[in-house]
């Protein structure tokens, strides 16, 4: 099948989605669409690379890499979403349905883009389409976190179009022909103009770096996951974030090739140690599931811009940590929609003793704590674990303590909050409004199976695929 | 016609810093509009010959930024009656002086990069770091969500002022897609302001502060 297929299949069905007219039948064609993507993106990514478009499109194996890891968070997404739309039946979801397939064509879109412009046009039209869902209560408060979402990030990505040109002219003032494609800048990187490609880096590091959710641009990040529908956290912690990773992963390839690594890897490496410190600060005595969450994602995106800026072995254990933390965050959002409901409120105030009283959901929001927090034997240990070693494999030692210290912090912090909302007894006097249902616990049980199964046993295709994409990034494969 | 080049780059700069110092929601979009539709006179004049592909960009420049964004916001704002001041974190006269502060550090900037001689004698670059400044400023220091989403557009503008030295270097296709994704963000920012508007009867922003750690 032709690569274009990863991106019109899911525009087709986002028509479908928005043609069907009935609330109650609408959400089924979620985890049919889904697994019709995921078919598709197995079957690619198991094939060879492939270019399409003159060069625009490349399914190339970090565009594999990402697409795959969106397509698996989406199957368990798009299997709860029947379940929790029934729930929300007095919620018209047309424009949910359809964003949330309209953000996976995106992402397929923005991971195989090799040109500036449309990777660009790409990822604000995640924006785009996020910024609607995160709106799905319909509250003031959702409304406010929608504002600074959609201004913040529309900011963001301006700035990442004004480093793009930076970029195009850095080429342009080098005596090469004008050009936006990755692979030409790679070649030719050696020309670029220097100045101007440092400003591009840091300008398209601050641009992609507010849509990614680095510190000290992630203030939109709590707000937005803490008022969004577990799905949509999910979709956003575990999908978009990926695709700006991508873009800041291939200005990094073209800074490498530059010879420019020495001025880009420190200014990544202090990045991921910033977000990880703002996370650790923020994480304790956060009381609010959500915005923990939130503040997990911004600690995780610290990670992966740490393990680039490193490189070699760490480069590997960010691939390998992105798809782990993709499907962890997944756990994470689901079972913490479960437990939301069950309670009417997400603040530990009110919930306590969720082991008591929704005991599955409970148990997988626990289950997803000691996974994301990279503790054996799920998947986040082994990547987390690869990203340490790397660090110390390139003698950065100042770093590699740093990193120890904030991974244990956060431990420590989201350890707190977890323990409360899931110990001790429930609040008195309160009815259980949504008990646990099998619709909306088995997707999370797949996502954390599928967890555990990375912890234990990489698959040696995925393997082979990771291994090829970090060499592709670093211009040696 | 190369000549008129730098007036306009005058005549926007100055446009920033009308819009910093105006005090009324409507003169800001109006500046911003004109500002818009100015950009979409550069090409033509940059230009020795036009083509085809110049002259869609100009017209499809001039109709969005100039006509349909500040369209969009001015209804926005039609149906709140009562005030229609910009209501500033920080006075004019201190948004001014850091206007100026802003657009003296953008011409020193801008000198410390390299710029092919083709380009050198034209302001256009300190003009657009100017811009995104003053758009910079006007998106933190305004309390009014109609105002930031203009302050948005100007950063746009800025953005788009730079984007006039790679008009070569960039297809056709990708600066469509650039000026559609600019219109459906006003766009949706438009819907949400409507629904700001509704739900907090204002359309100011220090009734979102309900999310904090």
């Amino acid at each position: 099948m032709n690569p274009l297929s990863l991106i019109l299949l899911p525009v087709l069905w986002v028509a479908v989605a928005l043609l069907i007219p009935s609330n109650r039948w609408r959400p089924l064609v979620l985890p049919l669409a889904a697994a019709m993507h995921l078919g598709n993106v197995l079957l690619q990514v198991s094939g060879d690379t492939q270019a399409i478009a003159g060069g625009w499109l490349v399914l190339d194996p970090l565009a594999k890499v990402v697409i795959l890891s969106v397509a698996l968070l989406f199957q368990f997404c798009a299997l709860y979403a029947p379940g929790y739309l029934r729930v929300r039946h007095d919620r018209p979801n047309r424009i949910f349905c359809g964003g949330l397939l309209n953000m996976v064509a995106m992402l397929s879109l923005a991971a195989m883009a090799h040109h500036l412009g449309l990777m660009w046009v790409a990822l604000e039209a995640t924006t785009l389409a996020s910024a609607p869902m995160i709106y799905f209560n319909q509250t003031p408060r959702a409304l406010e976190a929608t504002w600074k979402y959609l201004l913040i990030c529309s900011v963001g990505i301006a700035l990442a179009l004004f480093g793009s040109f930076f970029l195009a002219y850095a080429a342009l003032k080098g005596g090469h022909t004008p050009t936006l494609l990755f692979d030409d800048l790679v070649a030719k990187a050696h020309l670029l103009s220097v100045p101007w490609l440092h400003a591009a880096f840091v300008t398209l590091l601050v641009g992609y770096g507010t849509k990614m959710g680095l510190a000290p641009m992630h203030t939109w990040k709590p707000d937005a996951y803490g008022e969004a529908p577990g799905i949509v956290g999910a979709m956003l912690a575990g999908g978009v974030t990926s695709g700006a990773f991508v873009a800041i992963l291939r200005f990094t390839t073209i800074m490498r090739a530059a010879g420019q690594q020495s001025f880009a890897g420190p200014i990544l490496v202090a990045m991921g140690l910033l977000s990880m410190a703002f996370a650790a600060v923020f994480m304790v005595r956060q009381k609010d599931l959500k915005r923990m969450l939130a503040w997990s994602s911004v600690e995780h995106m610290g990670l992966l811009v740490l393990g680039a800026g490193i490189g070699g072995l760490a480069l590997y254990g960010a691939l390998l940590h992105l798809i782990n933390n993709a499907l962890t965050k997944g756990v994470l959002f689901l079972s913490s929609g479960n437990i939301h409901r069950a309670y009417g409120s997400k603040s530990t105030d009110q919930v306590t003793g969720a082991l008591a009283r929704v005991p599955w959901s409970a148990g997988l929001f626990l289950a997803g704590f000691i996974a994301i927090t990279g503790s054996p034997p799920f998947g986040p240990f082994l990547s987390e674990f690869t990203i340490v070693r790397g660090v110390f494999t390139a003698e950065s030692y100042v770093v590699a303590g740093l990193l120890l210290l904030l991974l244990l912090v956060v431990f420590m912090g989201m350890g707190k909050t977890v323990l409360t909302a899931v110990q001790g007894a429930p609040p008195p006097g309160s009815l259980i409004v949504h008990a646990d249902s099998p619709w909306l616990v088995l997707p999370i049980v797949g996502l954390l199976g599928l967890v555990l199964l990375l912890g234990l046993y990489i698959p040696p295709p995925l393997a082979e695929l990771l291994q090829k994409a970090a060499a592709y990034l670093e211009g040696t494969p | 016609m190369g000549d008129y080049t730098d007036q306009i780059l005058v005549l926007i700069v100055l446009l920033d810093f009308f819009a910093l110092g105006a005090s009324r929601m409507r003169a800001v979009i109006r500046a911003a509009a004109l500002q818009g539709f100015l950009l979409g006179v550069l090409p033509l004049i940059l230009h020795e010959q036009l083509s085809l592909r110049v002259v869609l960009i100009c017209v499809g420049t001039m109709v969005i930024k100039g006509l349909v964004m500040p369209a969009m916001l001015l209804r926005a704002i039609r149906e709140v009656t009562i005030r229609r001041e910009v209501d500033p974190l920080v006075g004019f006269t201190t948004s001014l002086f850091l206007g100026a502060v802003g657009t003296g550090l953008a011409l020193l900037f801008s000198s410390s990069l390299p710029l092919l001689p083709v380009h050198a004698a034209a302001h256009l670059v300190p003009a657009s770091f100017a811009t995104v400044f003053t758009g910079f400023l006007v998106l933190t220091t305004r309390q009014k969500a109609v105002v930031q989403v203009v302050g948005y557009m100007i950063l746009e503008n800025g953005i788009f002022l730079f984007g006039l030295l790679l008009l070569e270097a960039l297809p056709f296709l990708v600066e469509l897609g650039v000026l559609l994704d600019l219109l459906v963000g006003v766009f949706v920012m438009g819907i949400i302001l409507h629904r700001i508007q509704r739900t907090f009867s204002a359309i100011d922003t220090a009734h979102l502060s309900a999310l904090r750690d």
